[in-house]
């Protein structure tokens, strides 16, 4: 079936293809950054903080500028809500994808193996407005970013 | 039957970048069924390993708060056109599934 | 017709405040009903291309527009079209298959709905579905989703491009249908006492709590349609339905007499407008 004719094409480009530079040593990853048991601690936990500490061994992190979110700034229903986290800080090992508003706030982790690029995009629920947080291992140092989402309830559609 | 992965991997300069959709109810285990008011049992895909020219490119885990039907998209280097990208998922009832596709 | 004039007359003094009401629910002709709608549209969102309309509510809202191409561009819909596809190539048990019911073309939308002068009704692709399947020894299926959603999906991708194109025949049973269709879609109902038009046209691009309102243009274009809310794909009747619910009405029944004949109106206030299904809304 020829897909690929009739897809709908748009003229401006969209979020998920978008890639946002392009970490220059990616190729750096240890191997046990790859394959790793369900960190149910991580996933069940309901702070923020908690919740870091389980999946990448602590909370503290900086804001920086060299990660890029993109997600709407109003989610028209919280069940989709696509979001991308692209980084070119150097040598990204792993991401943790939050949204602070859930009750268990860690959504996913990517833990980039060889040659992978930190540019990542998925769809997650947001159970209420709040901030989407991006958390990128990068140098042994956790370093963050995060974006306001507003999680409407619907009038009819919703 | 189609398999529960849909795979599109694409090079441009030396970006491979994969996007896949997969069908999954993705459930929190936190809803109730309207009908008996019982609570729906946790059923989500909890690891996704994606592998291409005999590596492990990326492993993501995830909870239940990624949507139904989940959609994840990555991008690496390293990768050539007429590479096969392999996807596989498991999920926390331990069902699995896996799909390849070609880099084009 | 007095009796559908004096109806329409009495309708038209309960939504007072809706002016096209007023202008198309005397005697008007469809086509001087269409260049009354087009031009309310046009007026009321100036410089939107007709076939933008067919995008609903992301025609006309930028934010959600952003978030619905990026869900778009690989869209949770394609499974199902393909699920479709097995369906269309998947013999009956007699041996037929819905190609012998419809020459062979699953590219069948822009022949839907259309109006029997045979059996004066109305007749829309998903009922021409279930016929074909009861003719053929099938059980019919469900309206509002599952199955006859895929099959919907795939005949609506491989339809994609063609223009909607109802045709209202000059016959008395044909504009009776039209204008019953019509009437529903004016006439307030409901704990809520809206119209369609109350919503979708009075105050379409308003906010009903944060929810934007679509403009009723273009409405019948993207269907099946993957709601973000259903999470699953859910036909147009399906959303007559929800919709009926939702202004605390009682609703009708898929593919039912008054359904099928609102969706006539619907459709032929959106000839011209690329059919766009199957569609990822919220």
């Amino acid at each position: 079936m020829s897909m690929n004719v009739k897809r709908r094409v748009f003229l401006r480009g969209s979020l998920a293809a978008g890639t946002v530079g392009v970490a220059a040593s990616a190729g750096l990853l240890t191997p046990q950054a790859v394959i790793a048991a369900w960190n149910e601690k991580a996933f069940q936990a309901k702070s923020i903080d908690d919740a870091l500490t389980a999946a990448m061994g602590e909370a503290s992190n900086t804001a920086s500028d060299a990660i890029k979110i993109k997600a709407p700034d109003i989610a028209e229903n919280g069940a989709v809500v696509p979001v991308s986290v692209s980084s070119d800080l150097p040598g990204v090992e792993s991401i943790a994808l939050l949204a602070e508003g859930n009750a268990s706030p860690l959504v996913a982790t990517f833990m980039l193996g060889e040659g992978a690029v930190a540019d990542v995009s998925t769809r997650i629920k947001m159970g209420k407005t709040s901030d989407v947080i991006a958390v990128v291992k990068s140098g042994g140092k956790l370093h963050s970013a995060r974006k306001s989402v507003k999680v409407t309830i619907g009038g009819c559609g919703g | 039957m189609a398999k529960s992965i849909k795979i599109r991997a694409k090079i441009k300069g030396d970006t491979t970048t994969v996007k896949c959709l997969m069908t999954h109810p993705m459930e929190t285990g936190l809803r109730k069924d309207k009908k008996t008011g019982k609570p729906i049992p946790a059923h989500f895909i909890n690891e996704v390993v994606a592998e291409s020219g005999g590596k492990t490119v990326m492993t993501s885990n995830w909870s239940g708060g990624v949507s139904k039907n989940p959609y994840l998209s990555f991008a690496f280097i390293g990768g050539a056109k007429g590479d096969e990208v392999k996807i596989s998922w498991t999920d926390n009832q331990g069902g699995s599934d896996s799909g390849t596709a070609k880099i084009s | 017709m007095k009796i559908t004039k004096l109806t329409l007359a009495a309708i038209c003094a309960l939504s007072a405040s809706v002016v096209m009401a007023d202008k198309m629910a005397a005697d008007t002709t469809p086509a001087e009903d269409l260049k009354l709608y087009r031009d309310y549209f046009s007026k009321r969102f100036p410089g939107i291309p007709l076939n933008e309309y067919g995008n609903g509510v992301y025609a006309i809202d930028k934010v959600s527009r952003d978030s619905w191409e990026a869900i778009e561009e690989f869209p949770p819909y394609e499974p199902m079209i393909e699920a479709g596809e097995s369906m269309w190539n998947t013999p009956f048990a007699n041996g037929n298959t819905y190609g012998s019911c419809f020459g062979d073309d699953p590219a069948q939308r822009q022949h839907f709905p259309y109006w029997d002068a045979k059996r004066k009704m109305v007749v829309t692709l998903p009922l021409a579905i279930n016929e074909c399947r009861v003719n053929n020894g099938e059980k019919p299926l469900k309206y509002k989703k599952g199955a006859i959603a895929d099959l919907l999906a795939y005949m609506s991708y491989q339809s994609r491009g063609q223009k909607i194109n109802v045709e209202v025949p000059d016959d008395p049973d044909a504009l009776k249908a039209y204008n019953e269709g019509k009437s529903f879609y004016f006439a307030r109902r409901g704990q809520l006492n809206f119209s369609c038009a109350s919503c979708h046209m009075q105050s379409a691009g308003m906010h009903v709590r944060t929810d934007i309102l679509s403009p009723e243009l273009g409405h019948t274009s993207g269907w099946p349609v993957y709601r973000s809310k259903w999470g699953e794909l859910g036909t147009l009747h399906r959303r007559f339905d929800g919709c009926n619910k939702q202004v605390r009405a009682k609703p009708f029944e898929a593919q039912g007499e008054e359904y099928r004949n609102l969706e006539f109106f619907l459709s032929y206030m959106n000839n011209g407008i690329e059919f766009n299904g199957p569609s990822a809304r919220k």
